[in-house]
């Protein structure tokens, strides 16, 4: 079945297969940022922001999301021109192995999106579904807090 | 001691793959493809103990998309251990890359690779086995039981090691060591302690399954990328499964997405090989994460006996400790785990009277491996809580107990000597040790003196409890790492070495340590690690050893490229060598002239004499320091649920000089939480039949966001002699502390001594109730 869908700004006509997951839809088109680790929606790897919400792409029927837009990390920066929400992760430790940052800074980027001074408790609520083996959470949560810190005084400066 | 000045060491540099992690761009194993690449799955068996009668593949060979099947029948048989240590393995050649018999449920039964994963798993279903269904071990107490069912009753497995290996008892291996006499310890003390404990099976979890990608290059070599911690350990045992040489094989370690011992075992590669070979197409394996839970490897679950004694003044008179090793179906890792129980915890104490011993055996339940804390976290589960109780015992704070019995930094420890995995040289001793420092701080930071034995009354009570623990930094005398560097034209330096980055950040601290010799900035330094081809031999992650030992010979190697860029520098300013140094990425004279490294590498290449600047270096390692660590907590513990919740954390942590302090209180906050969601809520359940019911996260349950507590991670200063820098490891030690420290504090809350693990409300409430009846 085709499909038309927005990822990363872009509109793209697709071809998908019935059973064919979100999540494995945009590994196909090349978005390897998106990530499997679980595939029944408790780990978080996966997610993406689709139309303002985070969600797990693992849960998702690609067929489901004809005219959706999607975002994954991809779009937020680039190594040389990052984020701030990226530079914070690296500066604060919240990268360990990496697997699940894309999906931890996608969850974040959701928060900060409606609630840009979040409490402790906020950002720990709203990364709840993303697991992390590495890094014991602490410097992700640091991360989020020095990254809504910039972006306001960003945001202030303009 | 004066503090050393550093530039680039002792700095939270940014990791040097961060940010193409963050941004999405760095690519892991199964983030590779190639084209015209099959996929693999495995088809695995639903019992635990099972002979292969007959197995009938023509039906899924039929199947459209299929390109190839394989049974035991059509693969060499030769018997193999997955564990990724050095060569010859201390572990029991007992396994199969396919077999006529299955040892667990979800044990390997044939082979499959097609066109898509879906036509894959069409054609597992189509394959027709009849299994000869046979009694399994389901509890390692009955394994060495006179009628217990043998499960390697082949003739063709064995150890490459002159250690006594017995599987026709179910027993792969033995440890007994003592010195001094446990007896006379016990006769002059003046209270004696005697427990059982028992911890269990958990999983690795790193947040990326398995994975392992296999092609042929331009000259028929075999390449596979995997999600491998010990590259170069998994080039040889591909080469042993699959007979063909070392010199046919290229593995190559991508970013890596957490590793945590659980991918020290070479599961996917010989299979990924074994198609590819055969069918000359590349092929992909991935493991789902249901696979990950059943198949891949686990904690020791072990049964630990101990007994301690002491005078009335707390002086410690003897150790006895005893460890029942559950090694799974397969013997991978399972003398030196069951060694390390002993390695990682006797040598704290100053006591002259110490036994350890331990029996590993075989069962039908999940194969167990290599996972952070090593042996270390069973051992101080089993000796932290009854020290406790002994402490209490003689009206003693555990704190004081442990400060009158730790030993200090210079000290011998003889029983290493008995224990140790390689030869010991010489008699064995801890250089630095700031283990009686890191309890003093610890419990200041939380309060230990003030809040201690005050639980309140009502449902809700207070408790603190405390735990000490150790690790090492490399195996002494067997492990060796190497690194190859050279200068570029524009003064920028490649750093290529067989260290294996898997998240806890050795690309950064080993460049942090060549940009130290260098005078360079840390990312003048560009890291390439893990490849076969391309970088010197490395033993991989594990064993604590990379910052120390790889650490090693990274300085080593930048302090040769060092002379090399002097002697050119010395050329270009006509100066004598001795007059020249090099500071700040020049080389400066004595007339305070100089040369920029940009001139040196371009003149080195390009202008006069043309050589590489360039050198590498091997090391092996000589001793482990131990890093050392104390942690405290305070826990409340609801008497109507049963439920323990965490109120605050301190660690604090002795590891040598922080080469990077941001890395460095990563890795102790990451190995921290993990052990403490393995107190808590972390297990296996398994049916009646040796099934794994909960192979998945929904059910097996790791710690999330909601669950951190407040923690408190002190680094206590401290310098390794023997260490770059004077670094000593931090990867695995804060796992350990938990156990013990949470019972510890359950019982000085509710006065009731947990001893199987994890501390979940049932077995919390169950205690209490039992406590309250009388
Ligand atoms: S892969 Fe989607 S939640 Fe785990
Ligand atoms: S950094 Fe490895 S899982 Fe989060």
């Amino acid at each position: 079945m085709e499909i038309i869908l927005t990822v990363n700004k872009q509109s793209r006509k697709v071809e998908v297969r019935p059973a064919e997951t979100l999540l494995d839809l945009l590994r196909r088109l090349g978005y390897k940022s998106v990530k499997y680790g679980c595939g029944e929606g408790a780990c978080g790897a996966c997610t993406v922001i689709m139309d303002g919400r985070p969600v797990n792409s693992c849960l998702i029927l690609a067929v489901t999301v004809d005219g959706r837009e999607v975002t994954t990390v991809e779009d937020l920066g680039t190594i040389q021109k990052p984020h701030l929400l990226q530079s914070a992760f690296v500066e604060s430790g919240a990268v360990q192995c990496g697997f699940c940052t894309p999906g931890m800074i996608m969850a974040a980027k959701a928060l900060l999106d409606r609630n840009p001074s979040p409490s402790e408790d906020e950002i720990k609520e709203a990364l709840d579904g993303n697991l992390c083996r590495c890094t014991g959470y602490v410097q992700i949560i640091e991360a989020v807090r020095l990254a809504a810190r910039r972006m306001k005084a960003e945001k202030k400066k303009n | 001691m004066k503090k050393p000045k550093f530039n680039e060491i002792n700095k939270g540099v940014r990791k040097v793959d961060g940010l193409g992690l963050a941004v999405g761009q760095s690519r892991f194993t199964d983030d590779y493809e190639m084209p015209g690449m099959l996929h693999a799955k495995l088809l695995r068996s639903p019992y635990a103990h099972a002979r292969i009668k007959a197995i009938r593949t023509g039906k899924a060979r039929a199947l459209p998309g299929v390109v190839a099947v394989f049974t035991y029948k059509d693969v060499d048989r030769i018997p193999i251990t997955t564990a990724g240590q050095g060569y010859p393995e201390p572990s029991p050649y007992d396994e199969f890359i396919l077999d006529n018999k299955v040892r667990f449920v979800g044990d390997k039964v044939a082979l499959v690779a097609a066109e898509t994963v879906e036509i894959a798993e069409e054609a597992l279903k189509l394959i027709e086995v009849d299994y000869e269904v046979l009694p399994a071990v389901l509890d390692p107490r009955k394994a060495m039981q006179a009628n217990a069912p043998i499960i390697h009753d082949e003739k063709d497995c064995y150890i490459d090691i002159p250690v006594p290996y017995e599987p026709e008892k179910n027993r792969v291996a033995r440890v007994d060591a003592s010195v001094g006499d446990v007896k006379e310890g016990v006769k002059q003390a003046a209270m004696t302690v005697e427990d059982e404990f028992e911890n269990q099976t958990a999983s690795h979890s790193a947040l990326e399954p398995h994975c392992a990608l296999s092609w042929l290059d331009d000259n028929g070599r075999l390449v596979i990328i995997s999600t491998t911690q010990v590259p170069f350990h998994a080039r040889r045992i591909v080469s042993r499964a699959l007979k063909i040489p070392v010199r046919r094989i290229r593995i190559i370690k991508p970013r890596l997405g957490g590793g945590f011992g659980g991918k020290q075992e070479i599961l996917l590669e010989p299979y990924v090989g074994l198609i590819t070979l055969r069918t000359g197409r590349p092929v992909k394996m991935r493991l789902t994460r249901r696979e990950v839970f059943i198949s891949a490897r686990v904690r020791h679950n072990m049964i630990t006996k101990v007994q301690v004694a002491a005078k009335k003044d707390g002086e410690l008179t003897a150790i006895d400790l005893y460890a029942l090793s559950n090694t799974g179906p397969y013997g991978t890792h399972g003398l030196t785990v069951a060694s390390n129980v002993g390695t990682r915890t006797l040598p704290m104490f100053k006591c002259p009277n110490l036994h350890f011993s331990s029996d590993v055996v075989y069962t039908n339940l999940s194969v167990s491996g290599a996972y952070r804390g090593y042996g270390g976290t069973q051992g101080i589960l089993a000796t932290a809580i009854a020290m406790d109780d002994l402490a209490e015992r003689l009206g003693m704070d555990p704190m004081d107990f442990y400060l009158k019995n730790v030993i200090r930094g210079g000290t011998e420890v003889p029983i290493l000597k008995e224990l140790g995995e390689g030869p010991v040289i010489g008699q064995p001793h801890i250089g630095s040790c700031e283990l009686a420092a890191c309890i003093k701080a610890g419990a200041e930071a939380i309060g230990w003196k003030k809040k201690r034995g005050r639980p309140g009354g009502g449902r809700f009570r207070r408790g603190m409890g405390m735990s000490i623990m150790m690790q090492g930094s490399s195996i002494p005398y067997i492990d060796m790492a190497s690194a190859f560097i050279k200068i570029n034209d524009d003064g920028s330096f490649n750093l290529l070495m067989g260290a294996t980055e898997i998240g806890q950040g050795s690309d950064t601290v080993l460049a942090q340590i060549a940009a130290e010799v260098l005078t360079v900035a840390t990312d003048k330094i560009i890291v390439y690690s893990s490849d076969t081809d391309l970088t010197p031999f490395d033993v991989g992650a594990y064993a604590s050893s990379t910052t120390y030992l790889s650490g090693m010979a990274v300085k080593d190697a930048a302090e040769k490229v060092k002379r090399q860029i002097l002697e050119v520098g010395a050329h270009l300013l006509q100066a004598p060598m001795a007059r020249v140094h090099l500071s700040k990425g020049r080389v400066i004279g004595p007339d305070k002239k100089s040369v920029t490294l940009q001139q040196i590498g371009t003149h080195a290449l390009y202008e006069e004499d043309q050589f590489q600047i360039s050198a590498s270096a091997s090391r092996i390692s000589h001793e482990s320091p131990p890093p050392f660590a104390a942690h405290f907590v305070e826990v409340e513990v609801d008497r109507a649920t049963g439920k323990v919740r965490i109120l605050e954390y301190v660690q604090a942590v002795d590891c040598g000089t922080l080469i990077n302090p941001v890395l460095a209180r990563g890795q102790a906050l990451g190995a921290l939480i993990n052990g403490i969601s393995y107190a808590l809520v972390e297990r296996y359940i398994y049916s009646s039949r040796g099934e794994c019911l909960n192979p998945n996260y929904g059910y097996y349950n790791i710690f999330c966001t909601r669950d951190i507590p407040k923690i408190t991670t002190i680094f206590v200063p401290s310098y390794e002699p023997t260490g770059p820098f004077g670094a000593k490891s931090v990867g695995e030690i804060c796992i350990s502390g938990p156990l013990p420290a949470i019972s510890n504090a359950i019982y000085d809350a509710v006065d009731v001594r947990l001893h199987r693990t994890p501390f979940t409300p049932d077995k919390v409430l169950e205690a209490v109730q039992a406590r309250e009846r009388g």
